[in-house]
């Protein structure tokens, strides 16, 4: 299968609210759009995220602004307040997404 | 034509730029209408560290850096009727109002400095938070506070304030009080604080919305990144909002800017639930009009929620770290060959407490506790010549920790050959919890400096 890199199709931001990931995600050209909602789905990203072990991974649409908005629970290895990692607010972690590898736009 | 304000915000954290703040002045100063400046100085943990220093010294616990903001921009401001709104009170916003008085040594008399207080709810005799705490009790919390909204600071200005300072206040409510107050704005027009809300919380993160924390080389280019400008709000009498900048600087505002800021720390965009308003932004439309300012719009409001959100600080916990790097040929192997050094020997001294171990150059940032995603990474690791070995953990214990981190240390002599670059550190790390409880509970009150 032709697998493509998210990275080359989209920007995404990363929040934090306790233990809860926030990513929003926009294609960087919105006909791109319905090939992420058909492709970017929940289990994709709660499988590229498999190692942070969210509890539960939600995803919004706002067809809009041409965005997915993905949240995950408990992803954070505490969060800002208890995490022992290098980056305690997990604000790099929308690169985590963009790394993941899909099957490209064209099939 | 319709009325027009704008908000400018000059710091969206206290470790922002202050010579940004002062050219929004600047710029702010030079044009026309009624203008404000919001500075946001508060993490969620910066609370708890402002009352320790309180307690140490009765003059102190406002924001560390307020008087880095404040006084370049000071007279700039005054001079031109640019109210400022700042949560650089902190745990102390009365403090904050005599320093700036000293400050201002007898010039500008007739300025009005307003303090909003009743977000301390530790400063309560007696204090009623425990029975907003349902859980657990809390032991000796250094902080706690409640996020309150937008009415006292409209209020303020209102009166005459030409400086508002408060402590905690939910991040886009600096705006809202400000917008209430320009275009007379009333407080359950829900639609209106919708328009609000979202112009405060595009604003709260100041350049995260006009190129910061936004380039990626040849994907997302931002001009002259060294001197992004602040955002300015034009918010018009008709609901229409705008985001712009400083004249003159770096940066940019575009779809992407702002899309990415609209969305930011928001998780179910239907229901952002704040102190002014619940915000729907289902039906949110961004458009670039060019030259910098994009146009947001199809905002939608709902009632208030009837609970606000309160925040408590503990003390107690110890958090360290220490790092050793190698490089070379057979980096990866040496480094690694130091973590299991390192877990065995923790697992000899201190049983059941487990540091996080990341191999930076290998996997640091997307690393966990437990080392999953670095065992993964090591699989398929590529030929690294330069890498860091890094251990986190934390414990109520502080000589444990300082023992634990002694052991990184300890591999000079120890360790696997070549290791070089030691370096501890230790801090205690305030905790927080969140809460609920009921709106009509509390009640803002101002005081006059």
């Amino acid at each position: 299968m032709n697998l493509v890199t998210l990275a080359d199709y989209a920007h995404a931001r990363a929040g934090d609210k306790g233990n809860i990931l926030s990513i929003a995600l926009f294609p960087h050209d919105p006909a791109h759009y319905p090939w992420l909602l058909r492709e970017l789905t929940c289990a994709r990203v709660a499988e590229q995220f498999a190692t942070r072990q969210p509890s539960k991974v939600h995803r919004y649409e706002l067809p809009n602004l041409n965005a997915l908005n993905f949240v995950l629970e408990d992803a954070l290895e505490g969060g800002v307040n208890r995490s022992c990692g290098l980056d305690r607010h997990g604000k790099s972690l929308s690169y985590l997404l963009l790394a993941l590898r899909l099957p490209g736009p064209q099939g | 034509m319709t009325k027009t304000i704008l908000v400018g915000c000059g710091a969206g954290f206290a470790n922002d730029r202050p010579d940004a703040a002062l050219r929004l002045a600047q710029d702010l100063a030079q044009r026309s209408g009624k203008r404000y400046i919001m500075l946001e100085l508060l993490a969620e943990r910066t609370l708890a560290e402002a009352q320790l220093r309180k307690r140490l010294d009765p003059q102190a616990g406002y924001s560390a850096r307020l008087f880095d903001f404040l006084e370049p921009m000071l007279d700039v401001c005054i001079e031109a009727g640019i109210p400022i709104i700042t949560n650089g009170g902190a745990a102390n916003p009365r403090a904050a109002a005599q320093r700036l008085r000293q400050t201002l040594a007898g010039r500008f008399p007739a300025l009005k400095i307003a303090c909003v207080l009743g977000d301390d709810l530790l400063e309560e005799t007696p204090p009623r938070y425990e029975r907003w705490l349902s859980s657990e009790p809390l032991e000796h919390p250094v902080s706690v506070n409640v996020y309150t909204g937008a009415d006292g600071i409209a209020q303020a200005l209102a009166e005459g304030a030409g400086i508002v300072l408060c402590g905690r206040v939910a991040d886009p409510s600096l705006a809202v009080g400000a917008i209430r107050h320009g275009l007379g704005w009333s407080a359950d027009d829900w639609q209106k604080m919708a328009v609000a809300t979202t112009a405060g919380h595009l604003l709260e993160c100041c350049t995260q919305v006009t190129g910061g924390y936004f380039a990626h080389p040849g994907m997302k280019d931002v001009p002259d990144p060294a001197n992004l400008g602040c955002p300015i709000a034009e918010i018009h009498q008709d609901g229409r909002l705008i985001i712009g900048k400083t004249r003159n600087c770096g940066g940019r505002v575009s779809e992407q800017t702002v899309k990415e800021q609209l969305l930011y720390e928001v998780h179910d965009p239907r229901r952002y639930l704040t102190p002014d308003v619940v915000l729907d932004l289902g039906q949110a439309r961004v458009q670039d009009l060019g030259d910098d300012r994009v146009e947001i719009s199809g905002l939608l409001g709902h009632p208030r929620p009837d609970t606000l959100k309160g925040l408590a600080g503990v003390r107690g916990l110890w958090f360290g770290e220490a790092e050793i790097s190698y490089a070379g040929p057979g980096a990866v192997a040496r480094a690694a060959l130091a973590r299991e050094i390192l877990l065995q020997r923790f697992d000899q001294l201190a049983p059941g407490v487990q540091p996080w171990i990341d191999l930076s150059g290998v996997a640091s940032l997307f690393n966990d506790q437990g080392g999953r995603y670095l065992q993964q990474q090591l699989t398929q690791a590529p030929a690294l010549e330069d890498v860091r070995v890094r251990i986190g953990l934390t414990h109520t214990d502080r000589r444990l920790v300082e023992a634990l981190l002694a052991e990184v240390e300890s591999l000079y002599t120890n360790g696997p050959a070549g290791g070089g670059g030691v370096r501890r550190h230790l801090a205690e790390t305030v905790t927080t919890r969140s809460f609920l409880l009921p709106r009509d509970e509390i009640h803002t009150t101002l005081e006059w400096y």
